[in-house]
């Protein structure tokens, strides 16, 4: 496309989007609008149906039932090869027998386009790799590699890129780097993308808005902040972080709902709850919580909710520090503490209060369980009395 | 820098230790060059010997060592198109094996699913009968009044009314008994194409067909080298074909050196047609495998 001329994008939009894969549905009935120049995160674990929900946009996989459209065209017959999208592979998938160029080149080359030398030339700028243009993929390193793949699907302007789990294959600190890299590289060209990831550092870190997803469903879809403070089920307080839940019966409801549990009451705004009936799972995230000194509980604002317990655990991780507390009915509550404060810190065998603002607090329905989201290897390490 | 000072003092160590595993590799060598040594290098020498032989002054018939150059130039004169027929057969043969090979190593290697092993079963299962006796069979597919020829004469597709005894029937036994050698490697290299990469072709705009042009053949050349260098190589050597399925008019150089070799036990002549043979054969295969470039191709 030649300088200058703006480019109407246009969104994405999935409509009743089903992936059947004999009994199973890997992708179950998904509903989302993705809206055009965002940056969209689609997080969740293995087996999740988020890389078939890619595959169907991008025509690799035929949707069993449902519609994929960009703007008002639907594109759900178009095959991939026909379609506005480009995908980034999870290993890349480089042609071996191709150079730098000629990879980044092969979809204009396919498109018939005139002025290939111009635009690969911008592409491997962009991505800093001009230097390497007549090397084979083998001979780059990952990250090389990974930019080569961005570059030979962004070449073509799709409406939308997807990308597979692009920075799995690359070790923590480049991961980091690559992270910052897509992100201008995003903003620089504005395309949409859509990723796909189960690390939900690098999802939250990346995308303007996160779709959580959980066996072929989006169980919660907003920007990283909001869903990280308010989760809506379990599964995503549990997956997307860590949190503390304790679960109790409402009390009292209006402004405020009161939920009690193990005799203590737990306040939270009732925009912060969506259990539907009287029992009701109170959240909070674990570096919402002060660690204090059972004497020092006055220093406590008066409003804040309260657990008092022993401290069984205290690991420094730098930054912050680490405890765990159980609490007299057994249940061990993590809390998170930032190593700015001055004097003593609590150690192993004190009795504390943990406080926190009823504005940190959330309500969840119980119905789906409280491990739900947690790893299952964990589940099981911290369930066996042995441990 | 003193910590490396260990590290210095432990290289001779590591160096003798692998200059012994170089040793030892060296070792498992010894059979098998030995074997060639004295199965494949020998009878080569003896072949090249014979090939210079002259005949004897004193008793006709006999043939002693010497360095009759003209044995060479003398057989091709004699046999040239011969040498050109096997040339042209092996041809044939092997287009017309790649052509049939390669879309059945495609379907085997990327659509048959569980039938893969039970497919790749019935490609080499012709082998466990005979070369001879799968020939003899073709003789009675092809014969004047078998189906095959039957329904193709009344059709009036065959311009000598006949299959068997003409060079057709020569090309199509040669097709038919040299298209495992085909399948085989085409498919191990169709296998190895990770499918993401048909993938990733189609999502950068390549039709089916421009994938398969640009990445598909491309990355499947090994094979098509391997299978086309394993097929030609034996059909233009072969003689059981053309003795079998030609007439006089279609015999191949394989059938004039046996004849040579057994019938007019003219031994130098055999012997020159045999290296003249391979050695074509070698030069064919060193320029098309320079020209395909496969040392580039992973």
């Amino acid at each position: 496309m030649p300088e200058g001329v703006s480019r109407i994008v246009e969104d994405l939009r999935l409509a009743n989007l089903t992936k059947q894969f004999g009994e199973t549905k890997a992708v179950d009935n998904l509903s989302i609008t993705i809206p055009a120049g965002s940056f969209f995160a689609l997080l969740g674990a293995s087996g999740c149906g988020k890389t078939t929900t890619l595959r169907m946009v991008a025509g690799l996989e035929d949707p069993s039932a449902g519609q994929v459209f960009i703007g008002d065209k639907d594109i759900t017959e178009l095959r991939a090869f026909q379609r506005p999208v480009n995908t980034v592979f999870q290993s890349y998938a480089l042609f071996p027998h191709l150079d730098i160029y000629e990879n980044v080149a092969f979809g204009l080359r396919r498109r018939g386009v005139k002025d290939v030398d111009a635009q690969v030339g911008r592409m491997l700028e962009l991505v800093e790799l001009a230097s390497l243009a007549r090397r084979k993929p083998s001979q780059l390193s990952g990250g090389q590699q990974q930019r080569v793949a961005v570059a030979r699907a962004l070449i073509n302007k799709p409406d939308v890129l997807l990308l597979d789990e692009p920075l799995g294959a690359l070790d923590l600190k480049l991961r980091r780097q690559m992270q910052i890299e897509l992100k201008r590289i995003q903003s620089e060209v504005g395309t949409t993308f859509v990723h796909v990831t189960h690390d939900q550092e690098e999802a939250m870190t990346m995308a303007d808005t996160v779709a959580v997803m959980n066996a072929g469903r989006i169980e919660q879809l907003g920007h990283p902040a909001d869903v990280y403070e308010t989760p809506h089920t379990i599964f995503v307080a549990n997956f997307l972080g860590q949190s503390n839940l304790i679960a109790g019966k409402k009390v009292t409801s209006g402004e405020i709902v009161e939920v009690a549990a193990f005799g203590l009451g737990f306040k939270m705004p009732a925009s912060r709850n969506v259990a539907p009936g009287m029992n009701i799972v109170v959240g909070v995230r674990p570096e919402k919580i002060t660690v204090l000194d059972l004497h020092d509980e006055d220093k406590l604002p008066a409003a804040h909710n309260r657990i008092f317990g022993v401290v069984t655990d205290v690991s420094y991780t730098g930054v912050s520090t680490q405890y765990l507390v159980e609490t007299p009915w057994g249940q061990t509550i993590i809390a998170f503490e930032q190593n700015s404060i001055v004097g003593d810190r609590c150690a192993v065998g004190d009795q504390v209060v943990l406080g926190w603002a009823p504005e940190h607090t959330f309500g969840l329905d119980p119905a789906e369980g409280l491990t739900s989201g947690l790893d299952k290897a964990v589940v099981e390490l911290e369930s066996d009395p042995e441990a | 820098m003193a910590h490396v000072l260990p590290a210095v003092a432990v290289t001779p160590a590591i160096a003798e230790a692998s200059k012994r595993k170089s040793r030892v590799a060296y070792f498992l060598l010894i059979p098998g060059l030995a074997w060639l040594a004295i199965f494949f290098v020998v009878p080569l020498v003896t072949l090249f010997m014979t090939s210079l032989q002259t005949e004897s002054v004193t008793s006709p018939g006999k043939y002693v060592p010497g360095l009759q150059l003209s044995n060479y130039t003398d057989a091709l004169a004699e046999y040239w198109p011969q040498f050109l027929r096997s040339f042209l057969y092996a041809g044939l043969a092997t287009g017309f094996a790649l052509l049939i090979a390669y879309p059945l190593a495609y379907f085997i290697a990327f659509k048959a699913g569980n039938w893969r092993s039970l497919m790749l079963v019935l490609v080499v299962a012709p082998s466990f009968a005979s070369f001879l006796l799968r020939t003899y069979a073709w003789k009675t597919i092809l014969a004047d009044d078998g189906p095959v020829t039957s329904t193709l004469n009344s059709l009036h597709l065959l311009p000598d009314g006949r299959i068997l005894n003409t060079g057709i029937a020569v090309v199509a036994g040669l097709t038919y008994n040299f298209l495992p050698f085909m399948v085989l490697p085409l498919y191990a290299s169709l296998d190895k194409i990770d499918y993401r990469l048909i993938e990733a072709g189609n999502d950068l705009y390549g039709s089916p067909q421009q994938v398969f042009r640009k990445v598909t053949w491309p990355l499947s050349l090994p094979g098509v080298v391997a299978g086309t260098l394993l097929t030609f190589i034996p059909a233009a050597g072969d003689f059981i074909n053309a003795e079998l399925l030609g007439s006089t008019k279609d015999k191949m150089i394989g059938n004039v050196i046996q004849t040579n070799f057994i019938e007019f036990r003219d031994y130098p002549t055999a012997s020159a047609l045999s290296f003249a043979l391979m050695t074509v054969i070698l030069v064919m295969v060193l320029s098309y495998i320079r020209r395909s470039g496969t040392e580039d191709l992973v």
